[in-house]
């Protein structure tokens, strides 16, 4: 293959680079739209829960080991830091909506948007306040020295960022459409009424989508934080590409979230590469692949237009 | 006494009173039929009774509880179900997955011990023959209603009488004891409303209390054992059909005052 004279084992690096950012703009993704889905909301705070889902994870991650030794405790530490995040942010997610948005659920739509705007830039400043403004680097639970395979580099983050992507994702999948509470959450998000005549607890259900949508946040956001760096802003940037992602692969839609969030991992790299981009302008990629998509075909890759029949 | 009833049961609308004061008594497998004018109040009714919209003032009484202040899943649960006027199915889930999630979610598990968390690992545990258990009972409701050949069509995909009786079926998934039916014959053509009016008393010798809204005169005056009329939101008559059908307050309801 040679595709704009790229060398082949270039092109699988850009391959893997995009895949692996991609993962983590898909497990932001799922939130919005598993959230949509079933209130056609948009939570603006979602990459704000992811924030603090890595902050959570890096205290107890910090508190549990010190990185600098290694070993396999270290790793126990990772880990059982992962899932506390997840915790944490479960909780906070289910809070937000309990506070924020349940009130305002008869109020017109702008109403709960504007309540998660709000929330969003409470936390990021509370974030600020508590944390303070510099970015930390999380250090990585295992040794992160580059594999070299046939020209490609891949670093061991990037193999476990790969992994836990497809294990989650895999993994809600599952639930959604196997589970006896992923067919109630399917039914509410097509009718809340009738489900509820179901006998479907909405309220609870509508928890559940917060509680799990807020957990991959906090996976996401520790992803993240090892790749890249840990900030209070850094919500901002990852939850509106993730909702971008959303938006292309059909917001509502599961697999949307997930096909949309690989594509625009790919699309950013390879936009760098391919079409020349500067580093700096990357972010346009994403918001220009928005307007075409809104242009195009507004209701995402995964949405077919549906002719409501009268 | 009744195995449902209202008390004064009222619902405003700013100044509009949708349903004024009304004492209903529904008696145990009988068909009571819920006749008026467009506008009287009839699925106001309905709503407030299965928890979709709550009553101003009133109450509603079912095997002796109230049940008035509950929401709409635990009424379900405690075995009131209803069918919608404009059909409301989940339209993306197969005929199967439609009728089985009515099943799901009606009694938990087989309460064995009152601790909750006990029964939630007990529920992991037989979750197997639960499944199959929920899996007999919608095949029993297809079969009923002979669905089973449409068991993996989107419900969106069935022809529209077949949708109505997808609809009865997964209320009668719930499994209840009493069971709303909110004009279950509108926009079925003849031959179809007689086969409707077979069901409804096959559904009715199953033991299930049937209580239906319906326009369809001949149906109604067919098969119910009482009708209750209501008309601006008040209940102006109830009786038997025959006895509906002479009763001059009815007769102007429908036809207007006669000047004379």
């Amino acid at each position: 293959m040679n595709l704009f004279n790229i060398p082949h084992n270039e092109l699988l690096q850009h391959l893997l680079n995009g895949l692996t950012l991609g993962a983590i703009y898909s497990l932001i993704a799922l939130g919005y739209t598993m959230v949509y889905g079933i209130l056609k909301f948009i939570n603006f705070a979602h990459g704000e829960i992811l924030m603090l889902g890595a902050y959570a994870g890096y205290y107890v991650y910090y508190l549990i080991c010190d990185p600098s030794q290694g070993g396999s405790f270290v790793i126990f530490a990772f880990i059982i830091s992962l899932l506390t995040a997840m915790v944490i942010s479960a909780s906070l997610g289910v809070f937000i909506e309990r506070v924020a948005y349940r009130p305002l659920r008869k109020a017109p739509r702008l109403a709960p948007l504007l309540s998660a705007i709000g929330v969003s830039i409470i936390l990021m400043n509370l974030a600020a306040l508590f944390f303070g403004t510099k970015s930390r680097k999380f250090d990585y639970p295992i040794d992160n020295t580059t594999i070299q395979l046939d020209g490609t580099s891949i670093t061991p983050n990037q193999i476990m960022i790969l992994a836990v992507g497809l294990i989650m994702m895999t993994a809600l999948k599952l639930f959604i459409d196997k589970s006896r509470l992923g067919k109630a959450m399917r039914a509410t998000s097509q009718n809340q009424s009738v489900a509820a005549l179901m006998g479907i607890n909405v309220n609870f259900i509508i928890s559940l989508t917060f509680a799990i949508g807020s957990a991959l946040a906090a996976v996401a956001g520790i992803m993240m934080s090892l790749e890249f760096k840990l900030y209070p802003t850094m919500g901002q940037m990852a939850g509106l590409k993730a909702f971008i992602a959303a938006v292309v692969g059909g917001i509502g839609n599961i697999s949307g979230a997930m096909l949309g969030g690989i594509l625009l991992g790919l699309l950013e790299t390879f936009g760098v590469v391919i079409l020349g981009i500067p580093q700096g302008l990357k972010d346009t990629i994403a918001f220009s692949v928005l307007i075409i998509i809104l242009l195009v075909k507004p209701s995402g890759l995964l949405i077919k237009n549906i002719r409501e029949k009268v | 006494m009744p195995l449902l009833y209202t008390q004064s049961l009222r619902r405003e609308f700013g100044g509009v009173v949708a349903v004024s004061d009304v004492d209903i008594e529904i008696f145990k497998n009988s068909i009571t039929g819920l006749i008026g004018p467009n506008g009287a109040g009839k699925t106001t009714l309905f709503n407030t009774i299965t928890g979709l919209d709550y009553p101003t003032s009133g109450f509603v009484f079912f095997k002796g509880e109230d049940i008035t202040p509950l929401p709409a899943y635990k009424i379900t649960r405690s075995g009131i179900a209803r069918t919608f006027q404009n059909i409301r199915l989940f339209k993306e889930m197969t005929v199967f997955e439609n009728v089985m999630i009515g099943r799901h979610f009606r009694a938990n598990h087989p309460h064995i011990v009152k601790n909750r968390l006990i029964n939630f690992i007990l529920g992991r545990i037989f979750v197997k023959q639960e499944e199959y258990d929920i899996y007999e009972s919608s095949i029993k409701w297809l079969d009923f209603f002979g669905l089973l050949d449409f068991r993996d069509e989107y419900a969106k995909n069935l022809p529209y009488g077949k949708q109505r009786e997808l609809e009865i079926a997964r209320a009668l998934a719930t499994e209840p004891e009493v069971l709303f039916l909110d004009e279950p014959a509108a926009g079925m053509n003849p031959q179809e409303t007689d086969e409707l009016m077979v069901t409804i008393k096959r559904i009715r010798d199953l033991g299930i209390t049937v209580v239906l809204i319906e326009h369809d005169m001949k149906l109604v005056m067919n098969i119910c054992d009482k009708i209750i009329v209501l008309n601006y939101g008040r209940k102006i008559a109830e009786g038997t059909p025959a006895q509906v059908q002479n009763n001059k307050e009815v007769i102007e309801a429908y036809l207007g005052k006669t000047d004379e």
